[in-house]
């Protein structure tokens, strides 16, 4: 149909002009993305929405245990791991502003940035998980003195768990789709969709971590 | 959303451009409010810890969607997509609470008499 050989992934196009150039305004394209990227992450809320509604209730029904068996949480870890996300969070808006300066050496350090926090949570997060699973906090291990938190534990890991595996995805998106093609100097003011979108997808990441830290380590 | 000043084409802006100064005054805004988050769990108010925890994290979510997330300067199409999830689960934790606090539960597995009893059934009745 045209010259372009493949739409999504055009090697022709020079730095810093959009890939969608031959086919659509850019400023209707940027538009569209931005429009689908935010009905994804509508649905990825209600994904963890289901999972704060099941918290909800069983909170409802198991107070005394939820109350307990958050004190068991390290309190210190997760705080940490707020303000190392809040900062990767920061970063990245930052990086968006790069991106439409035409900076995008500014993208690959505040990506970096973002990515390097993604990991000090990983760790982390990995801390606390061995730890719960040296002392049996696990919510099917029968056997053990904590079996009557199960219904705390098996939220906890479900709700941290599908959170940790978002951190991962984040980072791969920031990495592929910011961090790669910035360093080909890909961006600029007229085009920096995938600089907008990546960083969407880390907030989302930060934003339900800010509704699960307090949850489930300081109220429970 | 764009700027309409944006005819030559060397100065074309699709996006609203926020200063970087202003994200780190929110991120300062964040860290002090997780800090309120922290210290006021400290503090045994009863029903109202959980309560002033969902409204400070709700500010921080706030600030973190209007200004990090650029919602700001997004138009009614995307503040739409925003709020529905928030919507569906206000309705679907009302939804739950109106529901199953007024079910008879079978006892949970493994528990032995935690509960109040059910009202008395019939004998013969099917069990859950």
């Amino acid at each position: 149909m045209s010259a372009v050989a493949h739409p999504i992934v055009d090697h022709n196009v020079p730095a810093g002009e959009p890939p969608h150039i031959h086919h659509m305004d850019p400023v209707t394209a940027y538009g569209a993305a931005k429009l689908g990227m935010w009905l994804f992450l509508a649905t990825e809320i209600l994904l963890f929405a289901v999972m704060f509604c099941s918290f909800a209730i069983m909170r409802y029904y198991h107070l005394a245990e939820f109350h307990d068996a958050s004190k068991h949480l390290n309190l210190w870890a997760g705080g940490f791991n707020t303000i190392v996300l809040l900062i990767s969070s920061f970063t990245a808006a930052v990086a968006v502003t790069k991106a439409q300066k035409g900076d995008n050496a500014g993208v690959v350090k505040n990506f970096a940035i973002s990515l390097f926090c993604g990991l000090i949570f990983l760790c982390v997060k990995g801390y606390e998980y061995s730890e719960k699973a040296h002392h049996g906090m696990f919510p099917f291990v029968w056997n053990s003195d904590f079996y009557h938190y199960k219904n705390f534990l098996g939220l906890y890991f479900c709700m941290s768990g599908l959170h940790a595996l978002h951190v991962i995805i984040g980072m791969a998106i920031l990495y592929w789709y910011g961090i790669r093609p910035a360093t080909k100097g890909r961006f600029s003011g007229k085009y920096y969709t995938p600089v907008e979108l990546g960083a969407l997808y880390w907030h989302l990441v930060d934003l339900i971590w800010i509704y699960l830290f307090p949850l489930l380590y300081l109220v429970g | 959303m764009t700027h309409s000043h944006s005819h030559s084409h060397g100065h074309e802006e699709i996006g609203h451009v926020v200063p970087e100064s202003t994200f780190l005054k929110v991120l300062i805004a964040l860290l002090v409010l997780t800090v309120i988050t922290v210290l006021a769990a400290q503090v045994d108010l009863g029903k109202w810890n959980i309560v002033g925890a969902l409204v400070i994290a709700s500010v921080k979510a706030s600030l973190v969607i209007a200004i990090f997330m650029h919602g700001k300067y997004e138009n009614k199409i995307i503040w739409t997509y925003i709020l529905i999830p928030f919507i569906l689960l206000a309705i679907m934790i009302g939804g739950v609470f109106t529901d199953d606090p007024f079910r008879a539960h079978p006892l949970p597995f493994g528990a032995q008499g935690q509960q109040a009893a059910p009202p008395a059934a019939p004998s013969g009745s099917a069990h859950h």
